[in-house]
This record gives C-alpha cells, structure tokens and sequence, in this order.
C-alpha cells in the first residue's frame, strides 16, 4: 500500500473509533444522568433492559432511529438539516483532543487549549439556525436565549483556563499534563487555582446550556427550545452533542486541573495502563458534580443569568489572572 | 497529499464564496460566508500556522459570524426573499466585479512571490514575545495603537447604546 493510501486509511480508523467512542460515551452518560436523576429523587430509574438497565438507552437509541422525520412545511429545509451538524462535528473534533492517556490521544496540536475553544465556539451556530429553520417562534426564541448565553460565558471558560495556562508555560495538553508530575495544578496555584476552577465549572455548565442554566430549552416556557420541531435522530444528535459536551468540559477540567491520566502522588506510576482509568473516574467524578448542580439549584431568569456574567464572573477572573500572575512570578507555588 | 488539500480547499472556498453573493435567502449567504472562513483557517492549519487558524475559528467563525446572525434572526423572517436587481444595477454589478478580480488578478501574477523553504512551526510563545519586544522587529507600538483603538470603539459603543440616558438633562 503506498504511503498516502496507509496515512488516510489511518486517519479513517481513528475516526471511526472516535465516533465509536462518542455515541457510547453519548448513550451511557444520558443513562448515568437519568440514574443519577432518579437517586436524587428517591426513585429506582431504569433498571430493566440489561444489567442494572444498562442496555436502556441502546433500546431508546434505537427507537429514535426508527422513528419518522418530521418537520414544518415552511421551514428552511437545507439549514434545518444542516444545523444537527454543526453541533455534533464541534464536539467530536473537540473530542480528538482529548488525552485520555500518554499515548492515547489523536490530535496533540500545539495550540491544545485555544484549539478547543475555538472549536467549542462553532456549536453555538448550529443551535442558531436549528432555531430559525424551524420557522417557529419557541424555537427562535430558544436559540437567541442560547447564543446570548454561549457567547457571554465563553469569555469565562477561556479566560478560567488562561489563569491555568500562566501556571503551565504552555497550550499543548499532553505538555500541560507533564508540568502537573510535581503537583496537580489545582494543588500548584492553590488559591487562584481553585477560583478558577469554581468559576470553570460555572461557566462550562452554562456553555453545555444544562440546568441551573438551561433557559435555552426551559420546559415549562419553550416547549423544547431549540430542537422544538426535530424529531427522530435529528432530535437525538442535539441530544447527544449536548452529553459529549458536558463530558468535554468535564474531561477539560480533569486535564487542566487535575492532571489528567496522572495518579494521585504517582502511585501507580509503574502501571501506564491505569492512567485512562484514572482520567475515567476523575471525569466521571466532574460529570456527577454537573448532575449534582442540575438537580439542586432551580434555573435562572436571563437578566440574572447575564448580571452573573458579567457582574461577578468576568470580574472575578480578571483580577484573578493577575493574582495568578503574581503568584508565579514570585514563585509562591506548590510543588513537590 | 497536501497539493490536493489545498485544491480541494480552494475549490470549497471559491464556490462557497460565489454561493453567498447569490443566494436570495439572506441567512444561507451568511452561512456561506461561514463555510469560506473556516476554509480559510483549514489553509493556515494547511501551513502549520496553527494559532492563526484558531484565531480565525474563534474571531470569525466563533465570533463575527454569531453576530451576523443575531442581527439577521432579528430582522429577517423565514420567508422573506431579496428582491432581484434591475437589469441596469446588474449590469453596473458585474462590470465593477470584473474590474475587481482584474485589479486582484494583474497584482497577484505581476508581483513575485519568495518562496522560502520553512519547515518551522510557528509557536505561541514566539507571537507573543515579539508582539511585545520594543527591541529590533518588535510590534509593541502597533499593538499598543490597537488596544487604544479598541478601546475607543467600546467607548463610542457604550455612548451610542445609551444614548440620550448619559446627559440627564436632554431626556427630561
């Protein structure tokens, strides 16, 4: 085979994996969310299809699939259909950044953390025209609640993980997980480190529009939001983008803040294996605290969703970059 | 592998291009317009510039585009077309495109490109050192001049969304 030929059918494998690794991931944190639900509630939750209701969302993937496409007459057919796209090829490219380990990650650009901000940023697009398309007025107004949204708390997200790039001296992931062998970062920068990271996890919930934050599909105003008028797979690739969100920002905070693959004080060091594992449950861990916020704080109206932002958050993080600053600069960091 | 990228690339961004001055559906040609960006920043990743790639990904495609779509899910409905030209204005129209891609065409094939072999990646830590350096090559005066002008234009915007709620005076 000639070289090119290899080179695109790797590339070709690995996309394949990915989307292998994306609807799994998809399908089992929409299942962990509806256990996690039903525990908060005292109730049992699915528990039926398969082990402990494993197979449950298989089963409602399935039925999705076989459903049929509807969609409103008047609507914009081609940017109806195109904007399911926009949403999930954004967080699959994000995905790819992702180091699930030392030698397990596809994509090690040098630009790592600004590259997956910059992809993050397209998602909102698709939710913007998804709205628009379908020529009804629940929709539009879902979709203009989530462009004010994304685009406020994006300045958040990428100014929490600016505070972190000071304290690393680089944007490539795999080199920012190399800096945390003497420290995690949060233990590192301490004091700065943990505002940064309270202010993160706020902001990345509203960027993945869940609740406390999730006017843009506020069930007892909206319908459904946005995706009112999908149906079928076209409603479930939104679903599903919106789960793989969740899971990259909480993958992201597990690489800045909480050294990725690495053991806590190396304790398995010897076992390179055990590092996926290790950047599964401290993940997993982040993705149980998204859930936990989702079924403790009641939603937010939009002026106070937008005076959170930019009243307390984006202030906040400004004069802690520059605290962060001092702190690396007098060498007043953590390390062992 | 890279030549036929770059051709496919072109040949997406040409197209996409000539697709959003068409179109009479004003939020498709916006959309349009977005899929030539983003070709744009897959020929900056295609040269191993991989910042200003992201940063045409982040300030176009994440940021200029989302605006323009704000402001045409504003005023735009579903159903509205652009009217067509009079035959007089189309005429006016491809007269003055023809003029442009003259101008544009004669300036690229008269002026002689240096084909530099370079194999380096441009990294982060360089753009910033030299956007600050007041040294031999820095940026540091034009990037000072930027901010100024940035910040004026936050300035005007704030004056021009309050309005007449500034002077007390004139709104009683």
């Amino acid at each position: 085979m000639p070289e090119t030929a290899a080179q695109i059918t790797e590339m070709i494998i690995i996309a394949i994996i990915y989307l292998g690794i994306f609807s799994v991931a998809g399908l089992f944190l929409v299942f962990m969310e509806r256990r996690v639900a039903a525990w908060f509630q005292l109730r049992i939750g699915p528990n039926r299809v398969g082990y402990q209701g494993l197979l449950q969302t298989m089963a409602d993937a399935l039925k999705l699939v076989s459903k049929e496409l509807t969609g409103t007459v008047k609507a914009d057919k081609f940017l109806y259909n195109l904007a399911p796209y926009f949403v999930i090829i954004s967080s699959l490219m994000a995905l790819g950044l992702i180091p699930f380990s030392k030698s397990f990650q596809a994509f090690d650009i040098n630009i790592g953390i600004f590259f997956l901000i910059a992809v993050s940023s397209i998602g909102v697009i698709g939710i913007l025209l998804g709205g628009w398309a379908s020529n009804n007025k629940y929709s539009l107004i879902g979709a203009m609640r989530s462009g004010v949204q994304t685009i406020s708390y994006e300045l958040s997200v990428g100014l929490s993980l600016l505070t972190m790039v000071l304290l690393t001296g680089s944007l490539q992931l795999s080199e920012m997980v190399e800096v945390q062998k003497h420290g995690w970062l949060i233990l590192q920068g301490h004091i700065p480190a943990v505002i940064a990271f309270m202010v993160f996890m706020i902001a990345g919930t509203a960027e993945t529009n869940r609740a406390p934050f999730d006017m843009v599909e506020a069930e007892s105003e909206l319908g459904a939001g946005f995706h009112t008028e999908y149906s079928g797979m076209k409603f479930a690739y939104f679903f599903l983008a919106e789960f793989i969100n969740m899971f990259i920002i909480a993958a992201i905070a597990t690489t800045v803040f909480f050294g990725a693959w690495l053991s806590p004080f190396g304790i398995t060091e010897s076992l390179p294996w055990l590092g996926i594992i290790w950047f599964l449950i401290k993940t997993f861990a982040l993705v149980f605290l998204m859930m936990w916020f989702r079924w403790t704080f009641p939603r937010l109206r939009v002026d106070q969703l937008l005076t959170l932002e930019w009243k307390y958050l984006l202030p906040i993080n400004l004069v802690n970059i520059v605290v962060m600053a001092l702190i690396v600069w007098q060498k007043l960091t953590i390390q062992f | 592998m890279e030549r036929i990228l770059f051709y496919l690339l072109a040949l997406n961004m040409i197209s996409f291009a000539i697709a959003a001055v068409s179109t009479r559906k004003m939020l498709r040609s916006v959309i349009y317009l977005l899929f030539v960006l983003v070709g744009v920043a897959g020929i900056f990743f295609l040269i191993d510039y991989n910042f200003l790639a992201a940063i045409q990904l982040t300030v176009y495609a994440g940021g200029i585009i989302v605006l323009i779509i704000f402001s045409v899910l504003l005023v735009h409905h579903i159903e509205l077309k652009l009217e067509m030209a009079k035959p007089k204005r189309q005429i006016a129209t491809v007269i003055a495109c023809l003029l442009g891609i003259g101008l544009f065409l004669t300036t690229i094939y008269s002026y002689h490109f240096n084909v530099v072999e370079n194999n380096l990646t441009t990294t982060t830590s360089d753009i910033g050192s030299k956007l600050l350096s007041y040294g031999e090559g820095g940026f540091i005066l034009p990037f000072e001049v930027i901010s100024v002008l940035l910040l004026a234009a936050m300035i005007g915007a704030i004056i021009i969304a309050k309005g007449k709620k500034l002077n007390p005076k004139t709104h009683t």
